[in-house]
């Protein structure tokens, strides 16, 4: 799930959508992101190659709205709401997520066995 | 007579003759002929005059005095001589005649060498003394070349005088028990050069009565010259060789593993051997064979062990090694607690040490001050109510003496170290100490870490008798592997040598510009 500077991203994702839960007048979604392009991407322990740096799930809690909505620990997210998450920095995409506004997000998120329900599906049908 | 034997020269005149060597090798030849490179049977004859010491200051038996000077005023004896062990009965019993010698031994190489380096340094002005002497009339007439030459002598000789006293003219350091091998070539190298010029000189300047003054100052100019030269040789070899280092010493004490490291260049067994020893008198810790044993409650626990008893088997002789063999490997198995009482020993052990150590450092810092020094301003009687006697270091040591000498004693009883202290060495330091105006830690430091082992030795010019050990003939040169050991009488250090490694030092330029840094962050937000 690396990039090519210079050519476009491609990805098989997955759509969901969370609803935010109101918590002592925080809103929260249920899950913790790393990454950025302003963080160490060596140490994220869920990308396959070391040099990216989108933006991870590192964690889900339990019971909920993201894990109620299918998000799963270890996802890379590309989109949330329409805004691009493979380039941005620790913070903003903290910003994207958390705006006071917004009762729901839309995330695209990415994940390797996506890529390979596909590959095998496509494999299994005759050219 | 003493128990010491003696310590004769290391490193001090060059010019040693070889004859003293010969005679002195002879003399070994003859004494023992069972004698080879490692010397066994070569411990010191002890004759004790009653009262004293039975072993030196190093060495100690029993530790079952009577210390109580800290309730009575009695003045404690270095050792008790009571028994005899089996070691100083064969000691005394060796041949006696032996200590003799041994006495005068470690003066006759350098008073030999003084002899040939005297020679030496006289033949020059003999050789020009001589033909004035001699036939005075019949020398060619020579100005000035030779005042130039007698200028340049003058001064040679004032060169070499003042280098063999700089270098040589030392109080010898030890005893080797073989020739040192560059010392007796040098002293070869000199014989040779001084018995061939007298040669060439008798042959061909005395026997024709040779007129050419000028060859004469020229030929005794350069004797002189040949003599520098012998010394800059032996300062190399003597001095400086060993400087650079070579090898990797791992000392060790076998009693208790006491054990330090040295580096050393390029040096004969023998002369390492010497070197060694200078440093174990100022790095090791003093032996102290009180603090050596287990308590003997852990171990006797052991003792008790299994019967084996033997079924059907008519030898008996070859099942020795597997019966014992047997009862170790049961042994072992057995459920064994030592280590824990062991373990609590050694805390309750450590517990009282500190316990009376706090005793100590209070009982000494509360006698500090009862005393403080008289300034020369202040007058000696401060008022009519309060007169204050002026005490000189003496009489002040031993006033504050008092307070803290049951402390004192108590503590050094309990650290095992009271035989290295007397009353009176205490009183003596507790002068030192108030002359130098040290703080109570300062006095203390003696007290409580175990020092080296030069800082128990009493003022002795016999000096110390080390038995050296080795495979190797000892005037081998030190390599890779080597193993010796220095014994005495009831500990030794083991030696082994190593190479010290070849360094291959690379080299790495860094642009000052190219320090740069960006942050590490790896940061986890829940949203």
């Amino acid at each position: 799930m690396s990039f090519v500077p210079g050519q476009p991203v491609t990805a098989v994702v997955q759509r969901i959508e969370i609803q935010k839960l109101r918590q002592n007048d925080h809103l929260i979604l249920g899950f913790s992101i790393g990454g950025g392009i302003d963080q160490d991407p060596g140490q994220n322990p869920f990308s396959e190659d070391k040099t990216d740096k989108g933006i991870y799930v590192t964690r889900v809690s339990e019971g909920g709205p993201a894990e109620l909505a299918g998000l799963q620990i270890g996802d890379k997210i590309m989109q949330v709401n329409g805004w691009d998450m493979t380039m941005v920095t620790h913070d903003q995409a903290r910003k994207r997520l958390t705006k006071k506004n917004e009762q729901v997000v839309r995330l695209l998120v990415t994940r390797k066995s996506l890529e390979d329900a596909v590959r095998h599906s496509m494999s299994n049908y005759p050219k | 007579m003493d128990n010491e034997s003696t310590y004769s020269g290391y490193s001090y005149k060059s010019s040693h003759s070889r004859s003293s060597r010969k005679h002195r090798e002879r003399r070994d030849r003859h004494r023992s002929k069972s004698r080879d490179s490692s010397v066994r049977g070569d411990k010191s004859v002890t004759i004790q005059a009653p009262g004293e010491p039975l072993l030196d200051a190093e060495s100690t038996r029993g530790d079952d005095r009577d210390d109580n000077w800290g309730e009575t005023t009695t003045v404690v004896t270095g050792t008790s001589v009571d028994s005899i062990s089996n070691e100083d009965l064969t000691r005394v019993s060796k041949d006696l005649e032996e200590s003799s010698p041994l006495e005068c031994r470690r003066f006759l190489g350098p008073a030999l060498g003084a002899v040939l380096g005297l020679f030496a340094l006289i033949t020059p002005l003999a050789f020009l003394a001589l033909p004035q002497l001699l036939w005075r009339d019949a020398l060619d007439p020579c100005a000035t070349p030779c005042e130039g030459l007698y200028v340049s002598l003058a001064f040679k000789l004032l060169v070499l005088l003042i280098s063999t006293w700089a270098l040589f003219l030392r109080p010898p350091r030890a005893t080797l028990p073989r020739f040192f091998v560059f010392r007796c070539l040098l002293l070869a190298l000199v014989f040779l050069f001084v018995a061939s010029y007298w040669l060439f000189y008798g042959v061909r300047v005395l026997e024709p009565r040779e007129r050419d003054y000028r060859g004469i100052v020229g030929y005794a100019a350069s004797l002189v010259d040949a003599l520098l030269f012998i010394q800059y040789l032996a300062l190399v070899l003597l001095e400086v060789r060993h400087l650079q280092p070579a090898f990797c010493l791992k000392v060790v004490r076998n009693t208790d593993g006491a054990s330090h490291f040295y580096n050393v260049g390029h040096l004969s067994i023998q002369r390492a051997a010497v070197w060694v020893l200078e440093q174990y008198y100022s790095d090791f810790p003093v032996y102290n064979p009180a603090l050596l044993n287990l308590p003997k409650s852990i171990l006797s626990r052991k003792i008790s062990g299994f019967k084996v008893y033997n079924l059907g088997e008519d030898n008996s002789t070859n099942n020795s090694t597997g019966q014992s063999r047997a009862m170790i490997a049961a042994a072992a198995r057995r459920r064994d607690n030592s280590h824990n009482e062991y373990y609590y020993e050694e805390a309750e052990l450590d517990r009282r040490i500190r316990k009376r150590k706090a005793r100590l450092v209070v009982a000494v810092e509360e006698a500090f001050t009862h005393i403080k020094r008289l300034q020369d301003n202040e007058p000696a009687t401060s008022s009519p109510k309060r007169p204050r006697e002026v005490m000189d270091p003496r009489e002040a040591a031993q006033a504050i003496f008092a307070p803290m000498a049951r402390a004192m004693q108590k503590y050094l009883r309990t650290t095992r170290q009271q035989p290295y202290h007397s009353m009176e060495s205490i009183i003596n330091h507790l002068q030192f100490c108030i002359t130098h105006n040290m703080t109570p830690k300062a006095f203390l430091e003696r007290y409580l870490t175990p020092g080296p082992t030069l800082q128990y030795q009493k003022e002795n010019s016999r000096g110390r008798q080390w038995t050296l050990v080795s495979e190797e003939p000892v005037t081998a040169a030190l390599r890779q592997g080597l193993v010796f050991s220095l014994r005495r009488l009831d500990f030794s250090l083991v030696v082994t040598v190593t190479n010290l490694p070849f360094l291959r030092l690379g080299e790495e330029f860094i642009d000052p510009k190219s320090h740069k840094f960006v942050m590490r962050l790896q940061s986890e937000t829940s949203v």
